[in-house]
């Protein structure tokens, strides 16, 4: 008993070399259930991971699994109902965001919506210059914005524009240019790429990777495709239903996954080549994912899992270290692999 | 030898917007038999959507098809009015729509929107028609069918309503279903689950299926046959196996190497297709994606090329083809 206190004590501590580290985040939305009852949807439920400095840690997941929220509870866009955030070992789960904002930014997935109409392509990128009081001149403000459109692969003709003349590349391209322009460390990508045409989606994907070589960041990279996840990212974390279900090294998950989702996931996605789809087998997994405002007892994944028992449905499993940086939930990994 | 289902010769379809005409389909040629599955490919734009829509009747405004025809099963189907259009409809093709969310009507049960199909289409009365919808909601895989029937759309996931969509365009027994993205707005895991239930119903009542999408892994899956649209043209054609591993056109090419593929052991750099889609008010004179193409020669951005047949199923329109085979033709002096 001693030692898992000491364990969790030990926990506590953010992980040494991590850039970005939660621990135990939790997300609880309040919905009116009747008149004086109010019910929680656990968007994020006990949620921990670390991501290291220059590392990609991707995260996927079906429509709310909660990884979005995660990733918007990190950058406490919303307060966090508890757990703890960490950023280059200081804890900012309660802490002034302002000095912090400048370092963590977001690339959000819908670029018609992201970008105020109103606004010409200049000043959305040259606002965060303004709110952070970097440019002290404005001809250090229009040097910085066409510098920053530059490094996106747009150029200073296109300052003066509205987003309504760009198309969805070039505006997602716009709100990349906007989280660049305060010199960020740490970039959430919130589906930056799903809302693109395919031939776009690559341009983009690509000059994610080039940003990140020349500029040194530090991404969480949330998609439901895990394809692209897996292009990109280091590591891969899977959500279910507010839960971290496994993380691994990108090409460990792939193609060594030891969760029964996660093998379903992968084996749901149709891959771009007739004759390997015509010998993969899938992995179908009944029915839909549970409302999240009344998940099932224990593991929340049970009721369309393949190897539920008892056991699943009275007790949560342990989000475990199974070998080494590989991460995985579920009660009968061993019979399972 | 199967029959020819469906024929589209020359159509030339345009929007007369306010701010000009839109080409929108362009000279597109289309040729399906009884039992094909096949797939229309492209990006936004790209014509694909409008092409399914007009073997419908179905152009929206302020569109209007300017030229070429389109038989279907023994109708013509440009000369037809909105009366002997509405026969055709939902009886012998129907259309899932991308947006589960939105194509149903909210404000009916899930049982009544059914049966308003079958009571339209047969002969059959009120009983016989909430029969064949209970039967309907068993064959796309949902269970308590009679729960379901007095059921609204709201009280149904996305993978549900999708499956109410197909049961409504079964309803019928089509000769043709025209799937517009049917699986983009759900999660993968639903998405396999759907996808499965198509093919399986295909099989049971031996229908066609036009399946229109961006995901080339979706028309790997299902299709046989692959359309490629690109600017309001029919770029490439041909079987599966052709278009994926033969690919003859430079977008084909340059899609399938701008997506990143899963079961990829090495990390391979995606080659994007640089440049932006058409601007369709001002499209290209040429090869609509001229612009784009890295091998882009001068005719191509005057003059659009002819087909050039690589094989019986085979057809790209690009100019170098054109260029190898007059090599070829006069002996490589040229």
């Amino acid at each position: 008993m001693g030692k898992i206190i000491e364990e969790k004590k030990k926990n506590r501590q953010p992980r040494e070399g991590a850039l970005v580290e939660v621990q135990n985040l939790k997300q609880y939305f309040p919905v009116n259930d009747g008149l004086f009852k109010t019910k929680y949807v656990k968007a994020v439920d006990d949620v921990s991971f670390y991501i290291e400095r220059g590392e990609t840690l991707g995260l996927v997941g079906e429509s709310g699994c909660g990884k979005t929220t995660t990733g918007r509870s990190l950058l406490r866009l919303y307060e966090p109902t508890g757990g703890k955030i960490f950023y280059d070992g200081i804890d900012i789960t309660n802490a002034d965001m302002m000095p912090y904002r400048r370092k963590m930014q977001i690339v959000f997935q819908d670029p018609y919506a992201s970008l105020n109409p109103r606004m010409t392509i200049g000043d959305i990128v040259g606002e965060p210059l303004d709110i952070h009081k970097l440019a002290h001149s404005k001809k250090e403000r229009s040097e910085r914005i066409i510098e920053m459109l530059d490094r996106v692969g747009l150029n200073s003709e296109h300052a003066n524009r509205y987003p309504h003349e760009f198309s969805g590349g070039q505006r997602q391209r716009v709100g990349i240019a906007r989280a660049l322009a305060v010199d960020p460390e740490f970039i959430v990508c919130d589906e930056p790429v799903s809302a693109l045409d395919v031939s776009i989606q690559a341009q983009i994907v690509n000059m994610f990777e080039e940003l990140q070589q020349e500029m040194g960041l530090t991404y969480l990279f949330i998609a439901h495709d895990l394809s692209v996840v897996k292009h990109i990212s280091n590591r891969i974390g899977v959500m279910y239903l507010g839960k971290l279900v496994e993380l691994a090294d990108s090409y460990e998950l792939t193609f060594h996954s030891l969760h029964p989702y996660t093998k379903s996931l992968i084996s749901a996605i149709p891959i771009p080549d007739p004759k390997m789809s015509r010998q993969n087998k899938r992995i179908a997994l009944g029915g839909d994912v549970p409302s999240p405002l009344d998940p099932p007892s224990g593991c929340r994944f049970r009721t369309r899992c393949p190897y539920a028992d008892e056991l699943c449905a009275a007790q949560e499993p342990e989000f475990r270290e199974v070998s080494s940086g590989h991460f995985a939930a579920c009660h009968h990994l061993d019979k399972i692999n | 030898m199967s029959n020819l289902l469906l024929d589209i010769k020359n159509l030339r379809l345009s929007f007369f917007t306010p701010a000009g005409e839109v080409k929108a389909l362009n000279d597109v040629n289309l040729q399906m038999n009884e039992g094909d599955v096949l797939g229309i490919v492209g990006e936004s734009g790209s014509g694909k959507s409008v092409t399914a829509y007009s073997i419908m009747g179905l152009v929206p405004f302020p569109g209007k098809i300017i030229g070429g025809t389109i038989d279907f099963n023994g109708h013509r189907i440009n000369d037809m009015t909105e009366a002997e259009l509405r026969e055709i409809r939902g009886n012998e093709v129907s259309i899932i729509f991308q947006d589960p969310m939105t194509s149903l009507n909210p404000v009916y049960t899930i049982g009544n929107q059914i049966r308003e199909v079958i009571l339209l289409h047969t002969d059959m009365n009120k009983e016989q028609a909430h029969k064949r919808a209970l039967e309907l909601l068993t064959l796309v895989g949902i269970n308590e069918p009679e729960k379901r029937l007095k059921q609204y759309p709201h009280e149904l996931s996305g993978g549900m309503r999708q499956r109410v969509m197909i049961a409504i365009a079964l309803a019928c027994e089509p000769k043709l279903l025209i799937a517009d993205e049917p699986t983009t707005a759900l999660d993968v895991t639903i998405q396999a689950q759907i996808l499965e239930l198509m093919i399986d119903l295909k099989e049971k009542i031996n229908m066609s299926i036009i399946m229109i999408t961006h995901d080339l892994g979706v028309v790997a899956n299902m299709c046989q046959k692959i359309v490629v649209m690109y600017g309001g043209k029919i770029v490439e054609s041909g079987t599966s196996d052709e278009i994926f591993y033969n690919p003859q056109h430079e977008y084909t090419k340059g899609l399938l190497r701008s997506i990143p593929n899963l079961s990829d052991k090495e990390r391979k750099k995606l080659i994007p297709i640089e440049g932006s889609p058409i601007d369709a008010l001002n499209p290209p004179a040429g090869c609509p994606f001229a612009p784009r193409c890295d091998k882009c020669m001068k005719i191509c951005l005057r003059e659009m090329p002819e087909y050039t047949k690589i094989s019986e199923t085979h057809e790209c329109a690009c100019w170098l083809l054109q260029k190898e085979m007059f090599e070829a033709s006069t002996g490589g002096e040229a």
